[in-house]
């Protein structure tokens, strides 16, 4: 292991690196650009075996990947907001058609207006086709998440595309301290692809992607669906083989101060570090503020949550990202959702969209309105001007 | 006043100046629609109705503003990744359409705001972000594409020769039907031709854009990668119905509650 100054984005070009996937094809976009262009820059320079496609469009990337997977090949790539929302077309086949492509999305928020800060209305907009989603608090979370999708998505139980990102310049930007792992080690962890099938093999031709109408279309949905719940197993044991390995253990979330908190957090991605100076400062003062840290959002672990949710009184969800459902934001109804017989009172706070900063006042001005939860609205705006 | 943000020796100051001139001289409505990219800020350069759309999408969106308001002039700025990469259908199915609105391609042949990757239009062994061990691709050749697509007007300038691409520019806007310029606006800061292009590009002399054998030909002289001489000028124009003219033909001539007596009478 070696400890370097790397930003999100050099850390997860450099997972890249060590995982050296067969094809990369993608297309520029910020905070997401410089993913890939170092990634190119280690196929120039030979450090990889990689086919690396510069494409015209995201839309082509990822159909491009698509194409690759199909072979048995081990493909990623990387995007971001509207590279993303002109993949979306495409991100239901390759669940549908069991590919663990990897991406690596950096959260940045949705045109219109155009905005090229982080929020997670990006990687909210699908969050229900069938990817897994995974989201990093820091550069190293980013880093050692990359590496863990790759086994996660390629786990025969799940085959399933995975998408890990990071918080648009908040993470994709910030030089951090990362502890990288060796090149042996890494590739050792990871493992090398196997592939049930592949449009390349003659002696078994199979024809993928075919229509499926009223007949069968529904009993091909279910495997997927299946898959997605037993993945939820297979992320436990592969973070929980990555403690083994390498001393930082990674679960569905991290639970901060939560045990005997009164007044607690959900928040995920980097906000959380933010939350955590919050509540010491707060803890220190007596108040038995927590943080439950979500790391996977997809599939959503909603059991697990009530259960390190129950002995909380007072809960407030943060989301990066609202629905335009009327009903506040998107971890929020996942999560009210998962408490929907507990006792507690959970309110929600969308905050930070487009960018807009968030700091260690209004968190904590956040645990002071829970000790009012009653008197709060079920949603409110963090940190916008009337 | 909003802060310009290019880089000192851009391209786009060229291409802002002219287009200034233009629309001063002009006495029709205008609307302008932008891609993003650097060059998608000249819309906030002018005070003028602009409607900023996504990468590779302001074709589509000017079309749509010209079918709801055929008397204005639509003018869209675009970049080469915009309109000849992320959105060339967009502008394959206007040219073919031949609908009436102009389009300005800042064909710096880079994508200059996410800082120097390759573009469709960038030469073969183009040492960018994207491809630091040289593009491996042939680039395209714009003007042959949009002449097979059905465009009637297809011009190429420099903006460096300021009183040549301006009169490009209000021809383009005057020309009933789709028209493209494509403009070799450089980028300083990733691609820097400006040399190449002072050397290499000549004004068309003696052409005639109505011999579209001749405007092939012609188009084919440089072919955005070799060392041949660059020409700028009007390579085709041609009078043709645009979309607008023929988009139902067939409009009844009577009035619309006509139309409908008519139509239940035949039930009769
Ligand atoms: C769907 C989508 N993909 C990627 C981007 C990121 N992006 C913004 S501008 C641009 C390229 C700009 O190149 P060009 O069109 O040539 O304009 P220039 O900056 O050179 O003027 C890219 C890739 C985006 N905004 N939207
Ligand atoms: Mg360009």
């Amino acid at each position: 292991m070696v400890t370097l100054a790397k930003t999100g984005n050099e850390v997860m070009a450099e997972a890249m690196r060590q995982i050296d996937p067969d094809v990369v094809a993608a297309y520029p976009i910020t905070p997401a650009t410089e993913v890939v262009m170092i990634f190119a820059q280690f196929v120039a320079d030979g450090l990889v075996g990689t086919e690396y496609i510069p494409v015209e469009s995201e839309h082509s990337a990822m159909s491009a990947c698509v194409g690759a997977a199909t072979t048995g090949a081990r493909v990623m790539t990387g995007t971001s907001s509207q590279g993303l929302a002109l993949m979306y077309e495409i991100l239901p086949i390759a669940s549908a058609l069991r590919l663990p492509i990897i991406m690596c999305e950096v959260n940045r928020a949705l045109s219109g207006p155009i905005n090229i800060h982080c929020d997670h209305s990006d990687t909210m907009g699908c969050r229900d086709f069938g990817w897994l989603q995974i989201f990093s608090e820091n550069a190293q979370e980013a880093y050692d998440n990359v590496i863990q999708a790759v086994r996660i998505a390629e786990d025969p139980r799940v085959m399933l595309p995975t998408m890990v990102t990071t918080d648009g310049f908040i993470i994709s930007h910030c030089m951090e301290k990362v502890e990288v792992l060796e090149d042996k080690v890494a590739k050792d962890y990871v493992g090398e692809k196997k592939s049930p099938y592949s449009v390349l093999d003659v002696d078994k031709p199979v024809t993928i992607g075919a229509l499926d109408l009223t007949d069968y279309y529904f009993e091909h949905k279910m495997p997927v669906i299946q898959a997605m719940k037993d993945a939820r197993q297979v992320i436990l044991e592969a973070g929980k083989d990555f403690g083994k390995r390498f001393g930082r253990p990674y679960g569905f979330f991290e639970k901060y101060k939560l045990d005997d908190a009164e007044f607690a957090i959900v928040a995920l991605g980097s906000t959380c570090g933010t939350a955590r100076v919050a509540i010491d400062e707060l803890r220190e003062k007596g108040i038995k503020a927590g943080m439950l840290k979500l790391r996977l959002f997809r599939p959503f672990p909603a059991e697990e949550i009530a259960e390190a949710l129950s002995q909380v009184p007072n809960i407030a969800v943060l989301d990066r990202s609202d629905s335009f459902n009327a009903q506040g934001g998107p971890v929020f109804t996942e999560v009210r959702s998962a408490m929907y017989n507990r006792n507690a009172k959970i309110i929600n706070y969308v905050y930070g969209l487009g960018g807009r900063d968030i700091n260690v006042a209004q968190i904590k001005e956040v645990f002071c309105q829970l000790g009012r939860a009653d008197k709060m609205p079920m949603v409110n705006y963090l940190g916008v001007r009337e | 006043m909003i802060r310009n943000d290019w880089c000192p020796g851009c391209g786009n100051f060229g291409i802002l100046n002219s287009v200034k001139a233009v629309l001063s001289e002009t006495k029709d409505e205008v609307i302008l629609v932008a891609g993003i990219g650097q060059h998608a800020k000249i819309v906030d350069y002018l005070n003028v109705p602009s409607f900023y759309s996504l990468h590779g999408r302001a074709i589509p969106a000017a079309e749509g503003i010209k079918l709801a308001k055929p008397g204005t002039k639509v003018i869209v700025f675009s970049g080469d990744g915009d309109a000849y990469g992320e959105g060339i259908e967009h502008l394959i199915f206007a040219a073919k359409r031949n609908i009436d609105i102009t389009v300005v391609v800042h064909n710096n042949r880079v994508y200059a705001l996410t800082t120097g990757q390759f573009t469709p239009t960038s030469p073969y062994g183009f040492k960018g972000r994207s491809t630091p061990a040289g593009s491996p691709e042939i680039p395209l050749n714009p003007l042959e594409l949009i002449l097979s697509s059905g465009a009637t007007f297809i011009a190429r300038g420099y903006p460096v020769k300021a009183d040549h691409f301006k009169s490009l520019l209000l021809e383009a806007i005057q020309h009933k039907g789709f028209s493209l310029v494509d403009s070799l606006q450089v980028c300083f800061t990733f691609f820097n031709q400006y040399d190449l292009y002072n050397q290499k590009v000549y004004e068309l002399q003696g052409h005639d854009p109505a011999d579209r054998e001749a405007a092939l030909k012609k188009m084919r002289e440089w072919d955005y990668n070799s060392d041949a001489p660059i020409a700028i000028g009007k390579f085709y124009q041609a009078d043709k119905p645009t979309f607008e003219d023929r988009f139902r033909p067939d409009k009844p001539k009577v009035s619309r509650e006509e139309g409908i007596a008519q139509v239940l009478r035949s039930y009769i």
